[in-house]
């Protein structure tokens, strides 16, 4: 676990794969931490580093204390546990992060694309995306 | 409507369930929303919604523009009926990230337009949910209304749905001479208009018998779902961004947070979020007289638009309260002209996707007002 910041902005605290679900179950158990609701949860291609990550934004409601946790994956292999047994709300984030980005959450119970038809090429959001030609015989460009 | 029919063994008798698709071209799924319905009768056993008619993926076309000043027109079309919320949110973003001195006047004209905006949403939101349910007239009545709020929209910025008014640091010009006038005009005017709807509307026996005990969500339910405003509020929790992470200049205003208090029915169900809407237009018109009190006069409200935006190394995860609920914009800067990553969280797609738990067991009539209730705006749910 490391904390880390930008020069401008947030910081937040990068954590091991390995470690992500029971750090998030502590996150939310702790009577000193309590963070009840995930309020965003998003995939993010880093090129230069050949990385994918997945940020989660978290807050506590009776507490009123935020935090930013991080986890980074090599792209070739990009498998990261899901939180959707912590918090419901990040089945739908999820799915988008693989839909855009295309991070695998292990033990979703629907991993399935959200916003692009299932049978869609590549991920839109990553950097190096190059929009298919045709999608079922009809053209998608303009 | 197209219509499956699947046979499934149970364990002592032969029972058949039906499932169809309510949408993509449903008038009250509020867009091009598709809701395949397992049905078992009547009742609704099972919910899957379809969602990405409306993609256009907004967050690449942020990435690539170049320039962060040039988002704030693609947030508009994110919920395009309450737009002004929608790029303060992303403006406010930007501005943290600057450590922006906003000037007075610029935040109070802020402030008024996007509660006046809040108002035009929830006329909007609570207009079509009666009329899902069958009540014609407040549609008519409420409609007036909110032109009413798009007459003072189209003077200020020029247009009447989607505007480009808030630029990073300020406004793309400065309100009309007569703005403080009209508005205080339709604050007066539009005060006993609420007494009207109740009147006709909320304590309509119909209607209550429509929306009461319908689509119960538990407050424990919601916070781990993540929904946030009215949603969150007709469950009883009282919780609004304007007050518990206050952003711009909410914290100087005098104003109460509507709940839901199960008073026709059940805690949580479609009546009481649609009554916390109906309330929070009376706690904005609060809002809007206090801010054209204290509105100073005179300022320039170009005078702190940068003339170049550039950003070092950093991110935020900034939320303001938008008429549906919690808009979060995740901006990661990596020096370069614009955005590394902008991710947008919209209030609509979070609630949407509790659509399956809050609907599970009623009534395929009820259906309409379940997903009426919790006022999506499919345009930011499929950004």
């Amino acid at each position: 676990m490391e904390y880390q910041t930008g020069d401008i902005g947030e910081p937040w605290i990068l954590v091991e794969t390995s470690s992500l679900k029971p750090v998030m179950k502590t996150l939310r158990d702790d009577p000193q931490l309590l963070f009840d609701v995930l309020m965003c949860l998003s995939g993010v291609h880093y090129q230069k580093e050949e990385e994918l990550g997945v940020t989660y934004h978290i807050n506590s409601t009776s507490l009123g204390h935020k935090l930013a946790i991080k986890v980074r994956v090599p792209i070739e292999n990009p498998h990261v546990p899901s939180v959707e047994s912590i918090w419901k709300t990040a089945n739908w984030h999820e799915r988008e992060a693989w839909d855009m980005v295309g991070v695998i959450f292990d033990e979703h119970p629907n991993h399935k694309r959200i916003l692009c038809p299932e049978d869609w090429e590549g991920h839109p959001l990553r950097k190096d995306y190059v929009q298919q030609e045709f999608y079922q015989g009809m053209p998608t460009g303009d | 409507m197209e219509v499956m029919m699947n046979k499934t063994t149970d364990s002592n008798s032969e029972r058949r369930e039906m499932v169809i698709n309510m949408g993509p071209q449903h008038p009250s799924t509020h867009g091009v929303l598709r809701l395949e319905l397992v049905l078992d009768g009547e009742v609704v056993k099972e919910v899957r919604p379809n969602i990405g008619y409306l993609h256009r993926c907004f967050e690449k076309y942020a990435e690539e523009l170049g320039d962060y000043a040039s988002v704030t027109p693609y947030t508009d079309r994110m919920d395009y009926v309450s737009a002004m919320n929608q790029e303060l949110g992303y403006v406010i973003a930007i501005e943290r990230l600057l450590e922006l001195e906003i000037p007075e006047r610029v935040e109070y004209i802020r402030v008024i337009i996007s509660e006046l905006q809040r108002i035009a949403s929830h006329l909007l939101g609570i207009g079509a949910f009666g009329l899902d349910l069958g009540a014609f007239t407040p549609f008519l009545y409420l409609f007036t209304e909110r032109e009413k709020i798009l007459d003072i929209f189209e003077k200020t910025s020029g247009a009447r749905l989607l505007y480009n008014y808030m630029t990073v640091g300020g406004l793309m010009k400065d309100v009309p001479k007569d703005f403080k006038k009209d508005t205080a005009e339709f604050v007066k005017t539009f005060r006993p208009k609420i007494k009207e709807l109740n009147d006709l509307l909320s304590y309509n026996k119909i209607f209550i018998n429509r929306t009461a005990d319908i689509g119960v969500l538990p407050e424990k339910v919601a916070l781990n779902y993540a929904a946030s405003g009215p949603v969150l509020r007709g469950s009883g929790m009282k919780w609004d961004l304007r007050k518990d992470d206050p952003y711009s200049i909410y914290d100087r205003f005098d104003f109460d947070i509507p709940v839901g208090s199960g008073e026709v029915g059940t805690l949580g169900d479609c009546w009481d979020r649609y009554m916390v809407r109906v309330r929070e237009m009376e706690q904005s018109l609060r809002i809007i007289e206090q801010a054209l009190d204290g509105m100073p006069d005179e300022g320039d409200v170009t005078e702190a638009v940068p003339k170049r935006i550039r950003l070092k190394e950093g991110e935020i995860y900034c939320r303001t309260e938008t008429p549906r609920g919690e808009l979060g914009y995740y901006i990661i800067s990596d020096k370069k002209g614009g955005p590394f990553r902008v991710k947008a969280r919209a209030p609509s797609f979070v609630h949407l996707s509790m659509l399956p738990s809050i609907s599970k067991g009623s009534l395929i009539a009820d259906m309409v007002a379940i997903v009426g209730s919790i006022d999506i705006v499919l345009g930011e749910v499929d950004r």
